[in-house]
């Protein structure tokens, strides 16, 4: 992809690409277990391909989700969408830039810019992250959490420098894959934007893929007829057997399958240009209901009223809560879930911060989280900003039964 | 009676931007290998090499790149840059000075 846009961007391309590129490398060495030296050579690797293509670049670690602010799991406003005049009037201010900053610059993208490299990742953040790997117990679930994270730790970057857009390189083959592995993750309510064109939960930033025409044999053809260079680094699922995660286990499916049936690849892909993001039945419109705390999707799960969500998440917690050490309320939590239907979130969730995380997010991100038995090992902006936002949600609640729930309120312990 | 042919043969591996691609890490990371294949009574084709490769180049886990007769699904196999698909997959028979190029599309392998 970064090869194409190369074309695209130079100067006796026909139709010449207007924008300005910056390339970023995540270098995820320590979740999939390499060694410091294999890292080292590596991100040199890349480094070099990254320094030939001319564009400014970042190569950032995945340590560096540990020290990641809360704010990247809110979703920022976003100017309207503007329409066609918008966008000559885009092309045109930029041409003027452009023009504005001379043509000996021309040749270059945009300003040189120094590399930004943060340091190398400290000992302790390393260790964090394999602390948080090793504690996945599938690795559907490590292979969930590394995209996850990957995709936040590639947000910031995006946000921190200003670009208004990411170009991810999912080609044909990885998208139709995609797809039915989100099927069977459970995040079927989301395939239109896992899988679309382009990705704009996050607001500001805006996911696309430009790459989702093209099959992975027509990139590997690409590849080597233009000798286009490549850096290898092994993946967290690399020498897994084939069961060894859904992921794998889809991807030898829908590859078997297209050995046998040339249509496959293609028919799964124009199934999923089909998808439409259509908001959810019963909410009004232009007011989004609340967005899953990990991807960022508005809710997909039964909203807090129903009868029957309220059931499931009970039954499916009270075998877990088991009471944390020093907890005096701890034998009044029955009599209060059983009460008031609409106060759960004051008496039960308290006692068990896995419950109030879990509660924030989609279903997909919630299956995923059975395979983590402990949240501690997440980086901290993530557990921040659920505490901040069930925070909210209490003192919403609390609004309303101010004057009822004033006992509770005083005899709750050690609420910081 | 096939004559003793050489034949390059070549490991690579597709790279997705925005996703990790995988080295082939089966063949001790050497990704070019110059070989001579042994005089034998059938000609050469490419099934006979995949056996070939299979014992004398895989160092492990070699239900990864072979499954069966062939290769696994998902791995390229480029004779002289063309697709095998229009070469007669197994059955093209290997030429002197021949290069062959199998290329993972797999995310991990």
């Amino acid at each position: 992809m970064l090869w194409q846009v190369l074309e695209g961007l130079s100067r006796d391309s026909a139709k010449r690409l207007r924008f300005v590129p910056g390339v970023v490398y995540a270098d995820e060495g320590a979740a999939c277990g390499q060694s410091p030296e294999d890292r080292a050579k590596t991100v040199a690797e890349a480094k070099l391909v990254l320094q030939s293509v001319g564009f400014p670049w970042h190569i950032v670690a995945l340590e560096e989700v540990f020290s990641l602010p809360p704010s990247v799991l809110r979703c920022s406003a976003r100017e309207p969408v503007g329409t066609e005049g918008a966008y000559k009037a885009a092309v045109d201010s930029f041409l003027q830039q452009q023009h504005a900053l001379g043509e000996e610059q021309q040749s270059l993208p945009c300003p040189p810019r120094p590399p930004i490299r943060a340091g190398p990742p400290t000992a302790g953040q390393t260790e964090a992250l394999s602390t948080l790997f090793s504690s996945v117990e599938t690795l559907t679930a490590k292979e969930e959490l590394l995209r996850t994270l990957r995709t936040h730790l590639i947000l910031h970057v995006a946000r921190t420098h200003g670009y208004s857009k990411v170009m991810m390189g999912d080609s044909c083959t990885r998208l139709a894959i995609k797809l039915m592995t989100s099927l069977a993750l459970g995040r079927g309510a989301f395939l239109a934007w896992d899988t679309g064109f382009s990705d704009e939960r996050h607001g500001d930033v805006v996911v696309v893929r430009p790459m989702r025409e093209h099959t992975l044999k027509e990139v590997a053809f690409y590849n080597r007829l233009f000798a286009v260079p490549s850096v290898f680094t092994p993946a967290v699922d690399t020498k897994a057997p084939e069961k060894a995660s859904i992921h794998r286990l889809m991807e030898a499916f829908i590859l078997r399958l297209q050995a046998q049936f040339p249509s496959t690849v293609s028919t799964v892909y124009r199934t999923s240009e089909k998808l439409v993001k259509a908001p959810r039945d019963g909410c009004a419109a232009g007011t989004p209901g609340p967005r899953c705390l990990l991807c960022m999707c508005v809710l997909d799960v039964d909203t807090a009223d129903s009868a029957t969500a309220f059931g499931a998440q009970t039954s499916s917690q009270l075998p877990q809560t088991q009471p944390p050490v020093a907890q005096a309320e701890a034998p009044t939590v029955s009599c209060c879930c059983t009460g008031m239907g609409g106060a759960r979130h004051c008496c039960r969730t308290e006692e068990d911060p896995r419950a109030r995380v879990i509660e924030q997010l989609c279903y997909g991100c919630r299956v995923n989280m059975k395979d983590l038995p402990s949240l501690d090992p997440l980086p901290p902006y993530i557990l921040a900003e659920a505490q901040l936002r069930s925070q909210r949600a209490e003192a919403e609640q609390i609004q309303e039964y101010l004057l009822e729930d004033r006992e509770d309120e005083d005899a709750r312990p050690g609420e910081s | 009676m096939a004559a003793p042919l050489s034949v390059e043969v070549e490991f690579g591996a597709v790279v997705n931007p925005g996703k990790r691609a995988v080295r082939s890490l089966l063949f001790d990371g050497v990704k070019k290998h110059q070989v001579t294949l042994p005089g034998q009574e059938e000609p050469w084709d490419i099934r006979n090499l995949l056996v070939w490769i299979k014992k004398n180049l895989l160092k492990e886990r070699p239900e990864l790149f072979i499954q069966g007769d062939s290769v696994r699904p998902g791995i390229l196999v480029l004779i002289n840059d063309a697709d095998w698909e229009l070469l007669g997959e197994l059955d093209y028979q290997l030429q002197d000075q021949d290069s062959i190029l199998f290329i993972s599309t797999l995310h991990g392998g």
